[in-house]
């Protein structure tokens, strides 16, 4: 039988408000632990929330971004559970009233994937476990808590089970990091936890529209482990069924610090999360104009760029640049399109140069000259494209060094500094003969015309 | 409508708490009670009443997104059992 992938996700962000969701502690990463606390976020009794407003509107114009409809009227509830992170003993939340809901989402491909909600909620506290090997849970003896992150505004955005290959979640996920980074909400650096995601995978006999029992994938630390953790999952459920088994639902929690450890499991308990509206707070009610202001806010979106590009070079390269954030410095590079999408994709994408400090002309014309300079010198070159005051004009004008008078004299220079060397090589050791070369193209940053060192040198040690 | 003793001792696990037999029996018939005296209002006809998440007849209250200063260490850890650096220490979790 042929089986077919059934994927679900569930996104968390961190938005990039300057103060917490529901007090005005300032967020601020890397802080002195506990330095960022307040009454508010640290639970103590008689306090109240007061949710943060810009947290509100960065919501709303997500849900936009994802063709969501925003709701009339939406409510924080409690949702309970006992947990050192959580210090009032419920985390607010949104329950049956989200403030996002009916959505999509477009992929590159074509495809749509449907947003059930998006809801704004607070992250709870950073736990540190001490005592076990390297802060694990398993044989800690004490926990340690952080609360400066307690209180964090998070937004949780749910999707439809419309993911079909654990290579279109990826893709869903780089392209929806790209849309919350331009959007101007969230970082969404995975590295420091201010995008997080859980994957529902099930499976089912292709062709059919049932939906089987499921399981969930948590804790994955990046786009291409989530991937793999997705086939695993895909083949396991494949073997259970065909060996007449039947999947039971369970949290299979990779370690994040050990992508080859086996994930550990655990049965779902029923949840039991005792959800019930937060009396300390009223409903939230989004004036329209608000909500029509927002969605005036909306800049062209990735998926939109994508497909305007795609029809000058072809989808994956287009998404390759919108994803990876330099499409815009695509636009501004003249030269032949598909030749500017591929250096910047591949040689300059390896410099690690920041987009925004690049002139795109002066970047347009090293890449028209590509061919005509060493590799060497072109790298070099693309490397030096972010420096203040670039221009490929210096070295196109030294591309390669081809006059055997200019050589010479460097040729000289690499035998006098070297005697020994040319003591061996004349003794007998000819395979010395590359590391002359060699000296000659570091002395040329990589110009001079290899041919002709090799004949230069040659023929002075001849001498 | 009487609260069993499943119940109670699935909402202490919920809570983390652990309770006595004596303290089950008692808590038991405790919530029984405030559950009988909720249970008033469903003796009333309510289909034309709008579910209530607050009391207040208002909407939309939430402030800028200005920062205010933060406790002092001294003040943040003046009502912590337990506390190593600038962490509160709990029992391993």
């Amino acid at each position: 039988m042929k089986w077919a992938p059934v994927i679900g996700l569930e996104i968390h962000i961190h938005l990039k408000t300057k103060t917490k969701m529901f007090c005005r502690c300032e967020l601020e990463y890397g802080a002195e632990e506990n330095s960022r606390t307040c009454p508010v976020c640290l639970a103590h009794p008689g306090t109240l929330p007061v949710p943060n407003a810009r947290a509100i509107e960065m919501t709303i114009l997500l849900g936009h971004a994802l063709q969501c409809e925003v709701v009339e009227r939406s409510v924080f509830h409690r949702k309970h559970y006992f947990y050192p992170d959580l210090p009032k003993g419920y985390q607010i939340s949104q329950y049956d009233q989200p403030l996002c809901v009916n959505g999509r989402f477009a992929l590159a491909d074509g495809s749509e994937v449907g947003i059930t909600r998006a809801h704004l909620e607070e992250d709870a506290a950073k736990n540190v476990h001490m005592g076990g090997s390297g802060g694990r849970i398993a044989g800690a003896d004490r926990t340690l808590v952080d609360y400066n992150r307690a209180g964090t505004p998070l937004v949780e955005i749910v999707t439809e089970p419309d993911l079909r290959s654990s290579e279109q979640a990826k893709r869903f996920l780089q392209l929806l990091r790209q849309t919350v980074v331009e959007l101007g909400i969230s970082d969404a650096e995975m590295e420091k936890g201010s995008l997080r995601f859980d994957v529902n995978v099930s499976i089912r006999p292709e062709g059919s529209d049932e939906l089987r029992t499921r399981t969930e994938l948590k804790n994955m630390n990046s786009f291409n482990f989530a991937a793999k953790g997705i086939e695993r999952e895909i083949k396991r459920q494949i073997g259970i069924y065909e060996s007449g088994g039947e999947v039971e639902q369970e949290t299979l929690h990779f370690d994040p610090g050990n992508e080859s450890a086996p994930p550990l499991r655990s049965k779902e308990e029923a949840q039991d999360y005792r959800y019930l509206p937060e009396p300390d707070l009223v409903p939230l009610v989004p004036g329209r104009e608000l909500v029509e202001r927002l969605r005036g806010e909306l800049p062209e979106l990735p998926g939109a760029r994508i497909a305007r590009l795609a029809d000058e070079l072809d989808t994956d390269l287009a998404e390759g640049l919108v994803t990876s954030g330099r499409d815009r410095l695509f636009e501004q590079v003249p030269g032949e399109r598909r030749a500017v999408a591929n250096v910047l994709m591949n040689q300059w994408a390896a410099t690690g140069v920041d987009p925004a400090a690049v002139d795109a002309d002066e970047l347009g014309k090293l890449i028209e000259a590509r061919d005509r300079i060493p590799r060497a010198a072109f790298t070099e070159a693309l490397e030096a494209t972010g420096e203040p005051g670039f221009e490929a004009e210096r070295y196109l004008a030294d591309g390669q060094i081809e006059a055997t008078a200019d050589l010479e004299p460097l040729v000289e220079h690499v035998l006098a500094a070297n005697p020994s060397q040319v003591d061996d090589y004349r003794g007998g050791k000819e395979g010395l003969l590359g590391f002359f070369v060699g000296q000659v193209m570091k002395e040329t940053g990589g110009r001079a015309n290899p041919k002709l060192v090799n004949e230069l040198l040659r023929e002075k040690l001849k001498a | 409508m009487a609260i069993t003793r499943d119940e109670v001792l699935h909402v202490a696990r919920l809570a983390r708490l652990a309770l006595t037999d004596e303290e089950v029996e008692r808590l038991g018939s405790q919530l029984s009670a405030i559950l009988e005296a909720v249970g008033k209002v469903a003796e009333l006809d309510l289909a034309d009443v709008e579910p209530t998440s607050h009391p207040l007849d208002l909407a939309n209250v939430s402030a800028d997104d200005e920062s205010r200063p933060s406790l002092s260490a001294d003040e943040v850890f003046a009502n912590a059992p337990d506390r190593e650096d600038d962490f509160f220490r709990v029992p391993p979790a």
